[in-house]
């Protein structure tokens, strides 16, 4: 099982979904994955594109403008 | 009706048409996936995302919304590359704006019918919320089957929501689907729709006035157009059509273009661009942000900064002090008065 990083900063969504969704195409079911945001849209856009392919939202941290999404491949 | 689970693959806009599409398909039995294509022109998310005072609205794509509320997948593809050639030489023409919307549609049914068919994918056929004599340049009786034809898809597209005003597509006549259960829906009257979403408990939908595509926007296709003749080519990449969705446009000469932020958001956005572009900001008062696109001289710059402190709130004052900042970084300060509102001719604004 992995851990790997996204920086998905400064990118407007739909992009930051787009990114996550083409790296855990490439992960193995328990891989996890640290996305870093600027968009606030991608703090519902992201957990949402994760509920409906089945991946795990680990957690969410927001500090000043920057959203880190952790999740698990499922 | 088949026994095997038929599978469908669905144009999902966001919207309330490709929405009920995909649940009547559904609700036949048939396992069904969305897709959607990013083409940088969508109207979703950006703005919200860039403008603060829209930071209060629910910030959510209305595609993932719908396929969550429908339970099923969605796949969003970026076509941003590919979708210049159907913006810049559209065979069917544009809309009333720069909105190349017919070639747009065999475009997305085209991308959509060459993901559904792929050996991983395996897919029987297509469906959209195409609506006969909805959109007058994409959705009327004569493009129907133009769009089926050019696109590749030919009789594996299917639209439900009219259906019964076209001839049997290959999932009808099979029995994958009853034909009988698809709709008849035409012309631009939206009651049908909307009765049919309260007919699914559907309460909450998205319905943009203007569709979902910023190039059927008047201000934004001319300062599109605008972009293109002062650069002297028809291009673009992501940034630039970003751009034309914030902020200001003032282009005072033909060489050179002022973007000036409108508010904070704004101005938080456009200063993630100060490496690419010359860019000002008021110091002696709050005021936004600008950037210089183009090749300014410096009496552009100049003129740029007392434009920028009309839009500061030193309009008044007699002197405000505006910073020039260069791409690499070097910066310096110019003393000028605010352009006065009568000086800034309408013309300047994109």
């Amino acid at each position: 099982m992995s851990e790997s990083k996204l920086d998905a900063r400064r990118l407007l969504c739909p992009m930051p979904v787009i990114k996550t969704q083409d790296r855990i195409k490439n992960l193995q079911p328990g891989d996890q994955l640290e996305v870093t945001c600027t968009d606030p849209g991608a703090l519902n856009d992201i957990p949402s594109w994760c509920r409906i392919h089945g991946h795990e939202v680990i957690s969410t941290h927001t500090e000043g403008r920057e959203i880190t999404i952790m999740i698990r491949v499922m | 009706m088949s026994n095997t689970q038929r599978k469908a693959v669905s144009l999902i806009s966001g919207g309330l048409d490709s929405m009920l599409a995909t649940r009547v398909i559904l609700d036949q039995g048939v396992h069904v996936e969305g897709i959607n294509f990013y083409t940088g022109f969508c109207v979703e998310g950006h703005t919200h995302a860039i403008r603060a005072k829209d930071r209060k609205k629910a910030k959510r794509n209305n595609a993932l919304w719908v396929a969550e509320q429908l339970g099923i997948k969605l796949h969003i593809i970026d076509v941003i590359e590919e979708y210049k050639d159907v913006l810049l030489n559209p065979v069917h023409g544009y809309g009333r704006n720069m909105n190349p919307c017919l070639d747009c549609k065999i475009f997305m049914v085209n991308k959509a019918q060459a993901w559904a068919w792929m050996e991983e994918n395996q897919f029987d056929f297509i469906i959209t919320g195409e609506v006969i004599g909805q959109r007058p340049k994409s959705q009327r009786r004569e493009t129907m089957p133009l769009i089926a034809r050019e696109s590749g898809a030919d009789d594996r597209l299917l639209r439900p929501l009219c259906a019964k005003n076209l001839p049997p597509t290959l999932p009808e006549r099979e029995g994958w689907i009853d034909r009988e259960a698809m709709y008849d829906f035409h012309g631009r009257t939206r009651k049908p729709q909307m009765a049919l979403a309260e007919s699914f408990g559907f309460t909450e939908y998205s319905q943009p006035a203007g569709g979902c595509c910023f190039l059927t926007d008047k201000s934004y296709s001319n300062k599109l157009v605008d972009l293109w003749q002062a650069r002297g080519e028809r291009n673009y990449d992501l940034d630039d059509i970003m751009l034309l969705k914030v902020g200001r446009h003032l282009r005072p000469a033909p060489h050179y273009k002022i973007i000036v932020s409108r508010e904070e958001g704004e101005n938080h956005y456009l200063s993630g661009y100060r490496n690419e572009f010359i860019s000002l900001e008021t110091r002696s008062h709050n005021g936004p942000i600008a950037l210089l696109d183009g090749v300014p001289d410096e009496k552009d710059i100049e003129l740029a900064a007392s434009i920028v402190a009309r839009y500061s709130q030193g309009r008044d004052a007699d002197q405000v002090r505006v910073e020039v900042r260069m791409q690499n970084g070097n910066c310096r300060e110019l003393t000028v008065k605010p352009l006065a509102p009568s000086d800034i001719i309408s013309a300047w604004h994109v």
